[in-house]
């Protein structure tokens, strides 16, 4: 009788076992299939052995580029007019996630497996140096685009080891989005140029509405965080990596300037409950009527004068730079690059291609209908811009201004190496001098 | 012969089971990307053969392998409280399941609903009731930053992973109550038993053997939680869990340290679920030879069979 539960159980162990096996397994398979392959690349494709390999860019066809969703319809219409005027060299779309990790995930997948699915790869201006140092896209030839009409920070976001691999299509850069009625109430007319003017009026205004919170940014701990951080130190003079790519986190001017946003929060200028703001809690805090000032970007505008309810502070708001530690802020650049994979076939079209999106009329066509920032600088010089946008001339100067985030190769540790320490350091968790340290040690040990 | 009839099933296994392991196992041996060469930034060379310096990291918390512990103590605290908390209230749904007689239909559903909705919605909508202006906040008075490190944060996985799965046992445990025989409870009455002592002498060791391999699956499936905490609390530290790491490695392109992080879950899992069979079924069997060849041991045993055949 005691022997039919003992059997039952033995083969419950090796069925559990399995079936243990079974669920890693799924997730093995999905690793296997990453890294199979090494490498690549390398020897072959000649050419200038030490900038990796080259493609043929007289090779015209047909090619594809790799993109997240295009929600506005104007994309299509770009590809319309190009596919009309070469017939033999259409541009596919191939729409990836909307997720930017997803996004990158599908594009080092795709450059593992060599294939050549992927002509153009649309690059979020900080993996330039990660795919540009694996060799999955290639250097491309500076002669055939027009550079000099680009502006100078985002070409920057383009260039790795002052090669060029990708060329700007759309930029971005932040701004500090204010209450312009509570600031005239206050007896303030000029919006705040550093931190410590803007605690000033947080004050003035706060002594009259005390349920006012002060000021807002992207402080939850994700790639927002770098982008506050980078902005912040560059603000007071200083940066997370020197010019030669050598790591100065632990310098007085970053200490002082993660110290700046500690004290902020400290004194209650800044709300507690920014540690948990990304780009949309920031905006829905500010659009409610909550926050007195937000970092953020430009696409908050537009939803902020919604005249449907679902925003309080319509026709109340101000636009200026964001604020710097000593003097007027930088902001951190965003944006999209287009690379050329290194297994893609028909490199030339692909690069003509690239040039026709930087070309004037695009560039202009799509700032005016998604009201994204493009790459131009003599966009922002168009009547139509300027008439359709409010606040022109503060988006080029912090564009021109901007910063550009750690080129390294091991982005992905670099910034989350820079979220946990700042993230310590102003949530009250560690001593800034202390996390800045430990910040440089954990910097200098990845190495560039 | 019998075992020329298993050969298909054996080679599929080894094909979707066998082969990704070994080759995870292989991977973990490597290390992705080699040095970056210093007038043109571009690295030299592909995977290098590192024997066991990736486990040697995770362990030691050195370089890649930095947070492991950090990963180790969440994975097991979330399992460990996540699944005692479930098994508690997953049998008492169960009880509930069981009596209700009228509108039995609606108090299942209801009780059923949130095992059904995907676990990266029910985060989503987690994440919006643990806002800092969200309506957990509202309900308690003040405001509680779930979402920034600390134990709240925890507090906030375990409420939204335990809201979403307790059901599951409830549902498992439902399917074990429904095979015990009601005449063992009428000779409970009888003799003269109150609720209480039915459940502790009855219900519970007779809806064990049900319960244990409830506990078991979900033990397994808390063990490898990534997506609640990761759309819940993203790269918070107090959030982070072994299979995230893993996830985290190879977003990194590092997949020699994925690979490794993925093999000590595995074994994890592994010994877990090895020392529960063990130490939980070595019990059931011991008891059962202590109590000798009775009629409740029997009959006991029997449902055993009847109910393990029927889930497993």
């Amino acid at each position: 009788m005691t022997s039919s539960p003992r059997t039952h159980d033995a083969s419950l162990t090796s069925r559990r076992a399995v079936l243990g096996a079974g669920a890693l397994g799924t997730s093995a398979l999905a690793l296997a299939a990453c890294g199979g392959s090494d490498g690549g690349g390398g020897s072959d494709g000649g050419g200038d052995a030490a900038a990796g390999p080259t493609l043929d860019f007289e090779e015209r066809g047909p090619i594809s580029l790799a993109r997240g969703k295009d929600t506005t319809g104007q994309l299509a219409e770009f590809l319309d007019r190009w596919n009309s005027d070469h017939p033999d060299e259409t541009v596919t779309l191939i729409e990836l996630p909307e997720s930017a990790d997803e996004q990158r995930a599908q594009m080092i997948n795709n450059a593992q497996a060599q294939s050549d699915a992927y002509t153009i790869v649309s690059l979020d201006v900080v993996w330039t140096a990660e795919f540009a140092a694996n060799q999955w896209v290639v250097e491309l030839p500076e002669d055939r685009f027009d550079l000099e009409g680009i502006l100078p920070g985002a070409l920057e976001t383009g260039k790795y080891f002052d090669r060029l691999y990708a060329v700007p299509f759309t930029t971005n850069a932040q701004l500090l989005f204010y209450r312009q009625d509570l600031l005239e109430e206050a007896g303030h007319t000029e919006p705040p140029a550093t931190f410590e003017e803007m605690w000033q009026i947080v004050q003035d205004v706060q002594a009259q509405d005390s349920s006012i919170l002060g000021y807002g940014a992207q402080f939850s701990k994700y790639e927002g965080l770098t982008c506050q951080a980078s902005a912040v130190i560059r603000s007071n003079g200083g940066d997370i990596f020197d010019a030669e790519g050598a790591p100065q986190a632990d310098s007085a001017e970053a200490v002082e300037a993660i110290q700046t946003i500690r004290d902020g929060f400290d004194q209650g200028f800044i709300p507690e409950e920014a540690l948990t703001y990304k780009e949309e809690e920031t905006r829905q805090a500010f659009q409610d009527g909550r926050l007195l000032f937000e970092t953020n970007w430009p696409y908050v505008w537009e939803l902020a004068q919604a005249e449907d309810g679902s925003s309080k502070v319509n026709g109340k708001i101000g636009v200026s730079l964001v604020p710097g530690v000593k003097e007027a802020g930088a902001s951190t650049l965003g944006g999209a690059n287009y690379a050329i994979s290194a297994f893609a076939k028909n490199a030339g079209t692909a690069v003509d291609f690239i040039a026709f999106m930087s070309e004037f009329e695009q560039q202009k066509d799509w700032m005016l209908n998604t009201t994204t920032p493009t790459a131009m600088a003599a966009v922002y010089e168009d009547p139509d811009i300027v008439a359709a946008f409010d606040f022109i001339e503060e988006l080029k100067a912090s564009i021109e201004g901007g910063v550009v985030r750690p080129k390294v190769v091991k982005y992905g540790d670099v910034t989350q190496a820079i979220q946990d320490a700042v993230y310590g350091a102003i949530s009250g968790e560690s001593e800034v001098q202390g996390a800045m340290e430990g910040l440089q040690e954990r910097l200098t040990e990845l190495g560039g | 012969m019998a075992n020329l009839l298993l050969l298909p099933t054996m080679i599929l296994l080894a094909l979707v089971v066998g082969f990704p392991l070994v080759l995870s196992a292989w991977q973990s041996l490597h290390s992705s990307g080699g040095e970056i060469d210093p007038t043109t930034g571009i690295i030299q060379q592909g995977d290098t053969f590192v024997g066991l310096q990736n486990y040697v990291d995770a362990f030691t918390g050195a370089g890649a392998g930095a947070g492991f512990w950090n990963a180790f103590w969440n994975t097991t605290m979330f399992t460990v409280v996540g699944v005692s908390v479930e098994t508690v209230l997953g049998v008492a749904m169960a009880l509930i399941m069981a009596r209700a007689l009228r509108a039995t239909g609606i108090v299942r559903a209801s009780i059923l609903v949130p095992w059904a909705i995907p676990t990266v919605v029910s985060a989503l909508m987690w994440q919006l009731i643990f806002d800092a202006n969200g309506i957990a906040n509202r309900l308690i008075g003040t405001q509680i930053l779930w979402t920034t490190e600390g134990i709240q944060a925890q507090a906030a996985v375990l409420i939204a992973d335990i809201w979403k799965t307790a059901p599951f046992i409830g549902l498992l445990t439902l399917a074990g109550l429904q095979t015990i025989d009601q005449q063992v409870y009428e000779a409970a009455k009888v003799d003269g038993a109150g609720p209480w002592h039915t459940f502790w002498r009855i219900t519970l060791p007779l809806v064990r053997p049900v319960l244990v391999v409830a506990v078991l699956f979900r033990l397994l499936d808390a063990m490898r939680m990534f997506d609640l905490p990761f759309v819940l609390l993203g790269r918070l530290a107090s959030g982070q869990t072994l299979s995230m790491l893993a996830s985290d490695a190879a977003s990194r392109t590092d997949y020699g340290m994925a690979s490794a992080y993925s093999m000590v879950l595995f074994a994890y899992i592994c010994l877990v679920a090895y020392l529960f069979i063990k130490i939980l079924g070595a019990d059931v069997i011991g008891e059962q030879g202590r109590s000798g060849p009775g009629r409740r041991a029997r009959r006991a045993a029997r449902l055993r069979t009847t109910s393990e055949g029927s889930l497993a």
